[in-house]
């Protein structure tokens, strides 16, 4: 009897550990996409600000284009933001296959391919931390025992990240 | 940036992963970061000073060869200290999914973490056998690389999510002054071949054969290889008469590696397929040789279909006998090579390649994330050594 009580006992606090150690892997999770999400934040801007510095040197049709798609990522929230975003890529793409008369400052070329990589890298990162999250969460004895607590289901970030590859011709001097 | 870089594999024993980290901790530390590499070793002799060793390593089968790897208590509580005295603002782990050193900095550690993936075609059940356990360590990773597209779709395939793909570095600035071996390649004509010989997929086979069909009609060409091995096996491919102008090296030093790409007329790389990327190729092409490759995705890739470097049929002896005589016939269209292989390799230069994965290390430690610390809780840890 004591012998089978203990055993109970033991099994109990063994659960009890498992449970725990399951809930500190999702609440790390949860917060490593916290940290991943910020990053993604950073990195949109970041192009959305090398984008519009880049309209300024861009001839006036083109430059206005940019200027407005940088404009219109910078200022959407939600789901409209993966739409704004993907159209921010895509005149990118439009003004880099686009040749320049006189050309544009090397450094303003450099910054929006740095700021475009660092897109591609965040964005991938980002969603990979919601994959695994989303499989987490989706085990049973996650929703059995409502590990997650309240936190949010994190979502994917949905967007067109192809960067712009500008022509060594493109730019003013050789940056080399 | 203090960064700690964990190596799975045996320092002293050399491989492609080695090497990789190796160059990359160079370059780091050229561009102002502070580097610690961590690996199993056996001896603490000769290490350079950024090389921190875990202890010795066990020989386990791993993927179809012999990985030597360190895991158990004493490995863990090395990797717990490693990183308790290295104050790390990113730790980078490679090849995290052997039980190795890297799982064991996954498990201990708690911070930023970034994770290379080098292995193309891993047997599956490796994996699948101990998947419970990689998860948990995966989930700790920040952010994903992976050297080529095969590594980076065998990632996908069996782990799910996505990896950045970031390639193979070349240490440029060692071979762009490489020199010829004194009287090398001299008037005949050699070929050459680097790489294990006892190795199928390296395609040695299909180069020997080519030579059979090329040694009879020009007398003076020979044919180097260079690489470890056992020759014997290899000479008995070759046609009795030519024996003589097959030349074997064996290993090769660092240095004289470099001059071995420099040492011959045209630079053969015939390998059947399974290649992730092929280390062989972009050095061959930092050190300026005329290079002729397989047209495998990888090489042709990496040889800009065609443009740095001359690509024939794989596995087809006729091919390569065909497309290397042209090259040997033609000197002008071997310098054209060789200076569109060295400008093509320029985006391998892991002067770029370190810059990308620095640029990794900011993304996934943006500021004020603390750093690397070790984990204080609970969780499926190995005992302490005492």
């Amino acid at each position: 009897m004591t012998a089978a009580l203990a055993a109970a006992a033991a099994a109990l606090v063994l659960t009890a550990w498992y449970l725990s150690w399951r809930a500190g892997r999702l609440d790390r999770l949860h917060a490593r996409g916290d940290t991943a999400r910020v990053a993604l934040d950073a990195a949109l801007s970041r192009r959305a600000a090398a984008a519009r510095a880049l309209a300024a040197d861009l001839p006036a049709e083109p430059g206005r284009l940019l200027g407005s798609a940088a404009e219109g990522a910078a200022r959407s929230s939600g789901t409209e933001r993966e739409l704004a975003e993907s159209e921010l890529s895509r005149v990118l793409r439009k003004a880099a296959a686009e040749p320049v008369p006189g050309g544009v400052p090397p450094a303003a070329l450099a910054e929006v391919e740095a700021a475009a990589k660092r897109v591609l890298m965040a964005r991938s990162f980002y969603n990979n931390v919601v994959a695994m999250t989303r499989e987490a969460r989706a085990r049973r004895v996650v929703r059995v025992f409502r590990l997650a607590g309240r936190a949010p289901i994190p979502e994917f970030f949905e967007m067109d990240d192809e960067p712009p590859v500008f022509p060594p011709g493109r730019r003013k001097v050789d940056s080399r | 940036m203090r960064v700690g870089l964990v190596c799975p594999y045996a320092w002293d024993v050399p491989g492609g992963v080695q090497q990789h980290i190796g160059d990359l901790a160079e370059e780091l530390l050229a561009a102002g970061h502070e580097v610690s590499v961590l690996a199993p070793c056996a001896s603490e002799e000769g290490l350079p000073p950024h090389v921190v060793s875990a202890g010795g390593a066990v020989a386990v089968p791993y993927n179809g060869s012999v990985a030597r790897l360190s895991f158990g208590p004493r490995a863990a509580s090395r990797v717990r200290r490693w990183i308790r005295t290295g104050g790390f603002d990113v730790l980078h782990v490679h090849e995290p999914i052997a039980p190795s050193l890297a799982i064991l900095a996954c498990w201990a550690a708690e911070g930023p973490i970034a994770a290379t993936f080098h292995t193309a075609n891993t047997r599956s059940r490796a994996m699948a056998v101990s998947a419970g356990l990689l998860r948990t360590a995966l989930e700790k990773v920040n952010g994903r690389i992976a050297v080529s597209e095969a590594a980076r779709a065998t990632l996908v395939g069996h782990l799910g999510g996505d990896a950045v793909l970031i390639p193979n570095g070349v240490a440029v600035r060692r071979y762009e002054n490489s020199e010829p071996w004194p009287g090398w390649p001299g008037d005949g004509g050699v070929l050459g071949f680097l790489g294990r010989m006892d190795e199928p997929r390296k395609g040695l086979g299909v180069l020997l054969d080519a030579f059979n069909l090329l040694g009879r009609s020009r007398p003076g060409l020979r044919l180097l290889l260079a690489g470890p091995g056992e020759p014997a096996g290899v000479l008995a491919r070759v046609d009795p008469d030519l024996r003589g102008r097959v030349l074997t090296t064996g290993r090769l030093s660092e240095a004289d590696k470099v001059r071995a790409y420099r040492s011959v007329d045209v630079f053969c790389a015939p390998n059947l397929g399974g290649e992730s990327f092929g280390m062989v190729l972009t050095e061959a092409m930092a050190a300026g040789a005329a290079v002729l490759a397989s047209d495998i995705p990888a090489f042709q890739q990496v040889l800009g279909w065609g443009s740095a470097g001359a690509l024939f049929r794989t596995g087809d002896p006729a091919a390569l006998a065909h497309a290397a005589a042209e090259l040997l016939d033609a000197p002008g269209r071997r310098e054209a090579l060789s200076r569109a292989a060295r400008l093509a390799v320029g985006r391998y230069d892991w002067r770029l390649v370190a810059a990308d994965v620095a640029d990794v290390y900011e993304t996934i430690s943006p500021a004020g994330s603390g750093g690397v610390r070790v984990r204080a809780d609970t969780g499926p840890r190995l005992p302490r050594a005492s």
